[in-house]
């Protein structure tokens, strides 16, 4: 049986909200994509190869999410909106610490 | 009475249909048919991770089996035989017959056979799908020579999978360059050197004639004769599209089944996506059939918003990937057409370096190795049309994000 870890709020760009629940590591643009929430593409299937899993960590929740690496700031930084907590969801792996975590969506992915 | 769409072929197309058509709010039937036993997965690793053994099938399906369940999606497994256009229904190799009201057809493509003697002996592996990656998998244990049969994008990363295994691998291409169909011969020249320095015995403008072995392959004859020893052979000399449905469904095949901007076939209850498919690109004017991830989505885009009424043409920029040993190669754009190339970096001694393709002045592709900002930045540039200043371009002290704000006009 897979038992809940945790939640993870996506808000889309007009802020419509998706409470999406993990039962393991997956990352989270598998969940967004797994889930149907719109605005998250993912492409390449996970390989930072395409830029279209442009995700906004809260504030809050950067700390614990952690900055982007260098190939996520390579894919990102060109996008018009770019901001310093954006990450691509496809490198970000959903863990008990995330429960609760909520990113933005950009308004359109490169 | 619901409304059914019915989704012939289970491939990265059928999987975007599937979930665009739930965003895009069609509330009626989705049936995905698919001859695989699996719902659709992502097939470039099977030639990187998948081959390596770092990932299962699992790890590969694009969506999980949930998302199909809560999206009342049905998945059957079955070989669609012939399509009836006047009745609306399709046949199954099980004999039944369901009736459609849309139907997108996303058959995909096969691999091309190779036209010699022993093509069909065990230890001969295509790479297509997940089967043909698990077979090659299962006799690497026995395995220590490989020898692939074309130089393209699934030859060469088969090869480096294969060598990074440490098999020792010798890749023979017919072309007297690597990648000749489908990129420029400096990224030619490039792929070639890192894969001599990589160890791989690489033998251009080499033709095989036959396969031998007894039962299983243990050798490739070379047309001078030669034969060379191996214990396993991969194929990979392109494909053919899966054309031969619409043809007898009476569909107009142009290289591909031939669609409009909005995915439509003229029957105005039929549509394609994917490799099958060919269309006429806006940019470029010319009628392309592209094998690409980034093609199939965005046709499947366009198919399902069309189907439930939104106006949307096919118009994202073809992007393409390739991952060769410490390499990650992305391109942006199509090259056909340039008439200058500006170089940021330098391909002859390092391993990262872009390639900026321009016609008429205008940025219109770009290759780049380990240069994911170089890549993001020309997606960016050539879907805006602009012009970036050349000079400024090539030197590697510009930042790119500059000669997005200044390039609009002018042309360098």
């Amino acid at each position: 049986m897979n038992a809940k870890m945790g939640t993870i709020t996506f808000i889309e760009h007009d802020g419509t909200e998706h409470e999406v629940e993990f039962v393991d590591g997956s990352s989270l643009m598998e969940l967004a994509t797994s889930n149907g929430v719109p605005g998250i593409d993912g492409d390449c299937g996970g390989e930072a190869s395409c830029g279209t899993c442009h995700v906004i960590v809260d504030d809050a929740w950067i700390a614990v999410a952690g900055t982007r690496s260098d190939v996520e700031r390579q894919m990102i930084e060109m996008s018009p909106e770019c901001a310093a907590n954006s990450r691509l969801a496809c490198q970000l792996k959903a863990c008990p610490d995330l429960d609760g975590l909520k990113v933005r969506l950009p308004e359109f992915q490169m | 009475m619901t409304e059914r769409v019915v989704i012939v072929g289970a491939g990265h197309a059928s999987a975007q249909v599937c979930a665009s058509l739930r965003r895009d709010g069609w509330s009626g039937e989705i049936l995905l048919i698919g001859d695989e036993p699996s719902l659709p997965y992502q097939r470039p690793p099977l030639s990187k991770a998948f081959l390596a053994g770092e990932s299962t099938l699992a790890d590969l399906l694009i969506r999980k089996p949930e998302f199909y369940e809560k999206e009342h999606i049905v998945f059957r497994r079955g070989r669609v035989t012939g399509i009836d256009r006047d009745a609306a229904t399709v046949g199954l190799d099980d004999g039944e017959t369901l009736g459609y009201d849309k139907l997108v057809l996303c058959t995909g493509a096969r691999p091309r056979p190779l036209p010699v003697p022993g093509a069909e002996l065990a230890g001969v592996h295509d790479l297509r799908d997940v089967a043909d990656a698990q077979s090659i998998r299962s006799g690497l244990a026995t395995a220590g020579r490989a020898v692939v049969i074309g130089g393209g994008y699934i030859g060469l990363e088969a090869a480096a999978s294969l060598r990074k295994l440490g098999l020792a691998v010798t890749v023979l291409e017919l072309a007297d360059r690597v990648l000749q169909r489908v990129t420029t011969p400096r990224i030619s020249a490039f792929y070639d050197r890192v894969h001599r320095e990589e160890g791989i015995d690489l033998r251009l403008g080499t033709g095989v004639v036959a396969l031998e072995g007894d039962g299983r392959v243990t050798g490739v004859r070379l047309a001078d004769d030669e034969v060379i020893a191996t214990d396993l052979v991969v194929v990979g000399v392109g494909v053919v599209p899966n054309v031969e449905l619409a043809q007898a469904a009476g569909l107009t095949v142009d290289d591909g089944i031939a669609v409009d901007a909005h995915g439509r076939t003229e029957d105005p209850a039929v549509f394609a996506a994917g490799d099958c498919t060919s269309y006429v690109d806006a940019r470029s004017g010319c009628r392309l059939r592209l094998e690409c991830v980034a093609n199939a989505v965005e046709q499947a885009k366009t198919v399902s918003a069309t189907i439930c009424g939104h106006d949307r043409s096919i118009s994202a920029l073809p992007w393409f990937w390739s991952d060769q040993f410490d390499l990650k190669l992305q391109i942006a754009g199509l090259s056909t057409g340039y008439d200058e190339t500006v170089l940021r970096g330098d391909p002859d001694t390092g391993r990262s370096f872009a390639c900026f393709y321009f016609a008429e002045g205008r940025l219109i592709a770009a290759d780049c190795v380990n240069r994911a900002q170089d890549f993001m930045f020309s997606k960016r540039a050539i879907a805006e049309g602009l012009s970036p200043d050349r000079g400024l371009l090539a030197d590697s002290d510009t930042q790119l994000a500059s000669l997005l704000q200044a390039s609009s006009t002018g042309g360098g």
